[in-house]
């Protein structure tokens, strides 16, 4: 690991998390690519590619579901893990924190209905 | 010209009587000054323009700072030991502010505790490097090394690019005009706000003229630190210091607290006590647990200062259109002292935008940030107070070294490691950390190896 760099580094194709796992933390991409993918009908399909200041995770903030999805290094990335703890006490005493993960969770609900709407209009 | 105290900045302000219909609120075309561009003046800027936009308020922001932050040595410095807090570095990067590895001098992934017992390594508990050791400025004096980029340079840019404007110009004077502030530059220029928000420190010289003021005065109690930069060389500093603080709990009279922290090619030494002076720190050098770790005889000393640090809130730090930030109000006690600029930063940003800038608005809503800082704090001075007993116990250095070696090696409940690593990071709230040491885990544990510490032979935890 480089001396001045936060996080976790991960080879490219390497997993951060997998989908089916249980966590309690998000994760904020500091530098490289990773990218999201779900299994599919036995395979695997691309749901996005996040890059440096994207965050990833954040739903088993709010749920004690299992992760959605997989998340795995596209090229060589490095991850800085944000714990559940210490992200809902913050927002406890500064709501607007969480604005910036309602933006995104709100940017991600809008392209699953573009996504969604796109499907629906290719069967018909 | 007369300058007010901190206390009477406060109450000039709201004895002045206002025009008929002035609306202390922030409206387009509102002028603010931040008093200091330091982390707190920096955020406060950032926080309020990027809230201002959100709600489409159009401010004008200027930030008086008389620094180049991109100048090495004292003239660019902020003089401080140069720690982010593990919990800051996530809130920061939940806010979209992700520290650049250039900025990032070394990433701390443990703490090394030393005592003259023993020594013992606590791993990050989340097994990676979460904390960001750094420069304030563009590194001491003397450094070649010119990869790095300072941190109060990078917050600074980050407020420019949500549109504030940097003035490297020193305010002489404040006066009042029809209850707005009038503030006078060193070369004579005035100009008139509608907040002023100071986040000056305590080591500014405008404190100082606020501490000399004849009309009574409150400003932040403080005591004197001692920093100093020693040049070992990145291989040095990677061979002896690894990615780990040091630590050192040393049974040395008016000694407080002292670390090491490897930063590029130079170890940063933070020093706090009671009346710290050359005799304390050549105590503090001299002693054989400092020398096994760090031996300094060939380490040439570089670059040293001694700032004050703020030991105490200001009571009242805000008034009708002035509100104090960082270590001007309120900090946390030894620890996370960007974490505090952060906070109150934020909670006056806030206040300004969306409740108005009136002495109410930040009473009824800034006042609280404040005051959850100095309620921890007074726990903090509880468990510093415990701590300072228990160091000057060899039988309680050995249970603490026995406790927290055991945890780390058998990967038991982290109970003393804990307490430790969030004492020394600052990571946690000094109430978490009290209430943490009330755990039957933890006080069934610690009697069990005060018992072992009886008995040397049995006890020793292995040097790190």
């Amino acid at each position: 690991m480089r001396e001045g760099v936060l996080g976790t580094s991960y080879y490219g194709g390497e997993t951060i998390i997998q989908q089916g796992e249980t966590g309690d933390c998000m994760y904020v991409v500091q530098s490289g690519q990773v990218e999201v993918v779900q299994k599919v009908n036995g395979g695997e399909q691309r749901l996005a590619v996040l890059e440096t200041g994207d965050f990833f995770g954040e739903m088993a903030l709010f749920e004690r579901e299992v992760r959605s999805a997989t998340v795995r290094a596209l090229v060589d990335a490095r991850v800085l893990k944000i714990d559940k703890k210490t992200l809902l006490r913050r927002i406890k005493e500064d709501p607007l924190l969480a604005v910036n993960l309602l933006q995104t969770m709100s940017g991600r609900i809008r392209e699953l209905n573009t996504g969604l709407a796109h499907a629906g209009s290719e069967s018909e | 010209m007369r300058l007010p105290s901190q206390r009477s900045v406060a109450d000039s302000f709201s004895s002045i009587p206002l025009d008929e219909g002035t609306d202390l609120t922030l409206q387009d075309g509102s002028r603010v000054a931040v008093i200091g561009g330091g982390p707190a003046g920096s955020f406060f800027a950032y926080f309020l323009l990027k809230m201002a936009d959100e709600i489409d308020l159009d401010l004008e922001v200027d930030i008086f700072e008389p620094r180049f932050f991109s100048r090495g040595g004292p003239s660019g410095c902020n003089h401080c030991g140069g720690i982010v807090s593990e919990s800051l570095v996530q809130i920061l990067a939940a806010e979209g502010i992700n520290l650049p590895a250039e900025v990032v001098q070394r990433g701390i992934e443990s703490y090394v505790v030393h005592m003259d017992v023993g020594s013992v390594a606590i791993q990050s508990p989340a097994r990676e490097s979460r904390i960001a050791a750094l420069y304030r400025g563009n590194g001491p004096r003397g450094g070649c090394d010119l990869q790095w980029d300072s941190f109060d340079g990078y917050l600074q840019e980050m407020a420019i690019e949500r549109g504030a404007r940097v003035r490297p110009k020193l305010i002489t004077a404040v006066e009042w005009e029809n209850g707005r502030p009038r503030l006078t530059e060193n070369d004579g220029h005035a100009s008139v706000y509608d907040l002023v928000c100071v986040s000056a420190g305590v080591n500014s010289n405008f404190i100082g003229m606020l501490k000399d003021s004849p009309s009574g005065v409150a400003p932040p109690k403080t005591t004197r630190t001692y920093i100093c930069e020693f040049k070992v060389g990145r291989e040095g500093v990677h061979e002896i210091m690894g990615n780990a603080m040091h630590v050192f709990l040393l049974s040395i009279p008016r000694l407080e607290f002292a670390a090491l922290i490897p930063k590029g090619e130079f170890v940063t030494m933070v020093m706090l006590g009671d009346e710290l002076d050359q005799e304390l720190v050549h105590a503090f050098l001299d002693d054989p647990t400092v020398r096994r770790c760090f031996p300094t005889d060939e380490k040439p000393v570089v670059c040293s200062c001694s700032p004050l640090i703020n030991m105490g809130a200001t009571k009242r730090p805000y008034g009708d259109r002035v509100v104090m930030i960082g270590d001007s109000g309120v900090t946390r006690l030894y620890k996370d002292g960007i974490g505090a600029a952060y906070r109150t930063a934020k909670a006056a940003a806030t206040t300004a935008v969306f409740q108005g800038v009136s002495e109410e608005s930040f009473e009824e809503n800034y006042w609280p940030a404040c005051k959850a800082i100095s309620s921890d704090n007074a726990i903090g001075k509880v468990i510093f107070g415990v701590t300072t007993l228990f160091k000057h116990s060899k039988i309680s250095r050995r249970a603490i070294l026995r406790m927290t070696t055991l945890e780390q090696e058998q990967e038991k409940a982290p109970h003393m490691s804990s307490v430790l690593w969030n004492m020394f990071t600052g990571s946690a709230p000094y109430k978490a950390i009290f209430a943490s040491t009330l755990h039957p885990g933890f006080i069934g544990s610690l009697v069990w190896n005060l018992a072992h510490g009886i008995r040397p032979s049995a006890g020793n935890g292995k040097a790190a």
